[in-house]
């Protein structure tokens, strides 16, 4: 109850605090250059070139402190020992280069960048497809998009329990396993068969993933011209032909925002893999093995900042796309 | 033309198939668990949740009385007992584990030197021999037993209480509100002036709130951490609810910067040449029309924030007490990996929220997909 009121206090304190802050701001720049009497244009015009540095400024001090300064710091740490004590030069990316386990990660990152992607945005765009064409869509739609609501560690939870294990013999009370002993093989633990492991950990990923796909290529499937669909059908096209040739080089720029949303999420992915196999049987990927350094028994932060300088410069080639774009946009 | 009819009809058939399965294949992972929350620990092990509706079938041992249970019945020697437990029916019944089905219920079976034992339908044994029993571990006898299916919600008042999820709750739910509600109110003001004020810079500060959009957490964590302990607010629920409105910040600056930019001009300028402030302005007209976005981005925020694990994991304690929900299911995985019934329940207590706001809102949330995506994004 307690803990309640200091949370319903913040609220209360944040709110009055920003409003405060706005209003009163906003009150004292009126004050100090009042929009009438003698100067009342310059007075305007001084006005207009401070207010709109007020309205934005809390979330310039913000974004600064939360998300520019950090990169630098972490930048300038990832040269350093492991204490951030003392510069190292390119140490830290030197046993990056030649150290295994990241060497696997490297590998475990790069197949998640091919696989849950591209295995998203295609049944994303299969899902939309069958779902606009049915009655009940709505509510499949409903189902498929559930998913995204439930936290990584809940579909940990959910997708360890179709992965269960029980030895040779006994009944099977994973999903997966009753289907695979049902089909007359021996039971295995999943998540330890090397290799494969991976990809059991992406599918769920991809669950989480494909109904957001599905929700974005809906809405372009759906503004694509009614016209270039009628003409393709009173040509003939079959329903392959009318989707793979018609409808989708027509929405190929909304599948590419699909992709690499998607590539974001995958390159940041760590929940999954932390709570379902900690990195441990192959598994690793960038996200938690920097987790793994910087909060694992001994910090070492320089490695760990190394890390994710790492998962920070394959982000970036779609950050300037997106810059590029977006710019492109507002010209 | 029939040819043409007859080909439609399949092909409705076909994609009504094919939504159908590929719904089943999304849903079923969730049931799963779901059914299980509500199976009691036996029955889960016994077997799969798909069966949960069927009687669940278990072969087990129970051993029969000794020497001292004995009693002189006809001149025999007697031995009697029951080997169900409540609720169990018995379906076969066996003397040794190479054959633990070998007889019916109520078949009377000769054991050596002239004993004998039988047990009936209800599960009452007994055993009698011309001499005195010597035994004093008493014989296995081998049941195989149906048990009804049974629902319990014991499992989730066993959660909430013992295992400490309760607790954890109240704590999301504490890390959760201010952290959805912050940063709308400070982004909202940003968004404004970035939409309808004229100023130098405008399209660069644009340009970095696009591009802060994918800057990796992970980077974040450690001078952060750092930076939090440098200024005193160590680890602690102002520390992650700070943390989570500047990581929310540039999605919320985005997706209202975008709506607010399709407001109609000419609301904005009259308002402007009636000498309305700017502050009455946002006020009066930007916020009310804006409902929508600022919707959008409060449930985003909100699953975003009551799902998250790494940033609590960071910015706050890890002792019991201050474990978000995210946090004790992680620990749970660890120490009770195989309790499924403790796992399922916790799992869905910790995802009914969001659920529950996802199916409510999801007209919202879809639409905040759509802004901040098909866009640029």
């Amino acid at each position: 109850m307690e803990q309640l009121m200091l949370a319903g206090g913040t609220i209360l304190t944040g709110v009055f605090a920003c409003v405060a802050w706005f209003w009163g701001a906003n009150f004292v720049l009126d004050t100090v250059y009042p929009p009438r009497g003698a100067h009342a244009g310059r007075n305007i015009l001084r006005a207009n070139m401070i207010r709109p540095w007020l309205f934005i400024g809390p979330a310039i001090l913000f974004l600064g402190v939360y998300l520019v300064y950090p990169v630098f710091k972490s930048t300038v740490m990832s040269f350093q020992d492991s204490d951030a004590q003392q510069f190292v030069g390119f140490a830290n990316y030197e046993w990056l280069v030649s150290d295994a386990k990241f060497r696997e990660s490297m590998r475990n990152n790069l197949m998640w960048l091919l696989v849950v992607p591209a295995a998203s945005t295609f049944f994303g765009l299969i899902a939309a497809q069958l779902t606009d064409r049915i009655k009940w869509g709505n509510f499949a739609k409903s189902m498929i998009f559930m998913p995204m609501a439930i936290s990584f560690v809940g579909a940990g939870v959910i997708w360890k329990f179709v992965y269960d294990y029980r030895a040779e013999g006994q009944d099977q009370i994973g999903l997966l396993n009753a289907i695979w002993v049902a089909l007359g093989n021996s039971p295995e633990t999943w998540l330890t068969v090397p290799f494969w492991n991976n990809f059991f950990l992406m599918i769920v990923l991809v669950w989480i993933q494909t109904g957001f796909a599905m929700v974005i290529l809906s809405a372009a499937l759906r503004g694509i011209p009614e016209e270039t669909i009628e003409a393709a059908i009173l040509d003939g096209a079959n329903p392959w032909q009318l989707f793979f040739r018609i409808k989708v080089p027509q929405i190929w720029g909304t599948i590419a925002v699909v992709w690499t949303t998607i590539t974001i999420t995958v390159l940041k992915v760590f929940d999954i893999v932390f709570v379902m196999t900690n990195g441990e049987w192959g598994t690793q990927v960038l996200a938690n093995m920097m987790y793994n350094w910087m909060f694992r028994g001994a910090p070492d932060y320089g490695r760990g900042s190394a890390i994710a300088l790492v998962i920070m410069a394959l982000v970036l080639p779609i950050m300037i796309w997106n810059i590029r774009n977006a710019r492109k946009e507002m010209a | 033309m029939d040819n043409i009819a007859g080909t439609r009809a399949r092909l409705v058939w076909a994609v009504n198939l094919a939504a159908a399965v590929l719904v089943v294949l999304w849903v079923v992972p969730t049931i799963g668990l779901l059914v299980s929350s509500f199976r009691d620990r036996d029955q889960i092990t016994a077997s799969g949740w798909w069966r949960a509706a069927f009687p669940a079938t278990a072969t087990s041992f129970v051993r029969a009385g000794t020497a001292k249970d004995q009693f002189q019945e006809n001149g025999l020697w007697v031995i009697e007992g029951n080997v169900l437990e409540k609720g169990q029916r018995l379906e076969r019944w066996g003397t040794s584990s190479r054959a633990p089905e070998a007889y019916a219920p109520g078949e009377t079976i000769d054991l050596k030197e002239g004993e004998q034992i039988t047990v009936t339908p209800d599960g009452h044994y007994r055993l009698t021999a011309p001499q005195e029993f010597t035994t004093t571990r008493g014989m296995r006898i081998f049941i195989t037993t149906t048990t009804p299916p049974r629902f319990t919600t014991e499992n989730y008042a066993r959660v909430i209480g013992a295992e400490g999820l309760g607790q954890a709750f109240l704590n999301t739910m504490t890390v959760t509100i201010p952290a959805t509600v912050i940063p709308i109110l400070i982004a909202a003001f940003a968004a404004y002036a970035l939409a309808w004020m004229q100023f130098p810079g405008r399209a660069l500060l644009v340009a970095a709130v696009v591009g802060l959009l994918v800057v990796p957490l992970q980077l974040s964590l450690i001078p952060l951490l750092r930076f939090h302990n440098e200024i005193g607010l160590g680890k602690g629920y102002l520390g992650i609810w700070l943390a989570h409105t500047g990581f929310g910040l540039p999605l919320a600056i985005y997706l209202l910067r975008n709506y607010m930019v399709g407001l109609p001009k000419e609301i904005i300028e009259s308002a402007r040449v009636d000498g309305a402030t700017e502050f009455q302005i946002f006020r009066r007209i930007i916020l009310p029309l804006s409902f929508p976005a600022l919707a959008s981005f409060a449930i985003f925020q909100f699953l975003w924030v009551w799902n998250d694990l790494l940033v609590a994991t960071v910015f706050l304690g890890n002792r019991p007490d201050q474990l978000v929900m995210t946090g004790v299911l992680r620990e749970l995985l660890g120490s009770r990996g195989g309790d499924w019934e403790i796992l399922a329940a916790s799992a869905f207590v910790s995802i009914a929220v969001p659920l529950l706001v996802f199916f409510a809102l999801q007209k919202y949330l879809v639409r905040g997909l759509l802004a901040g995506s098909v866009k640029g994004g």
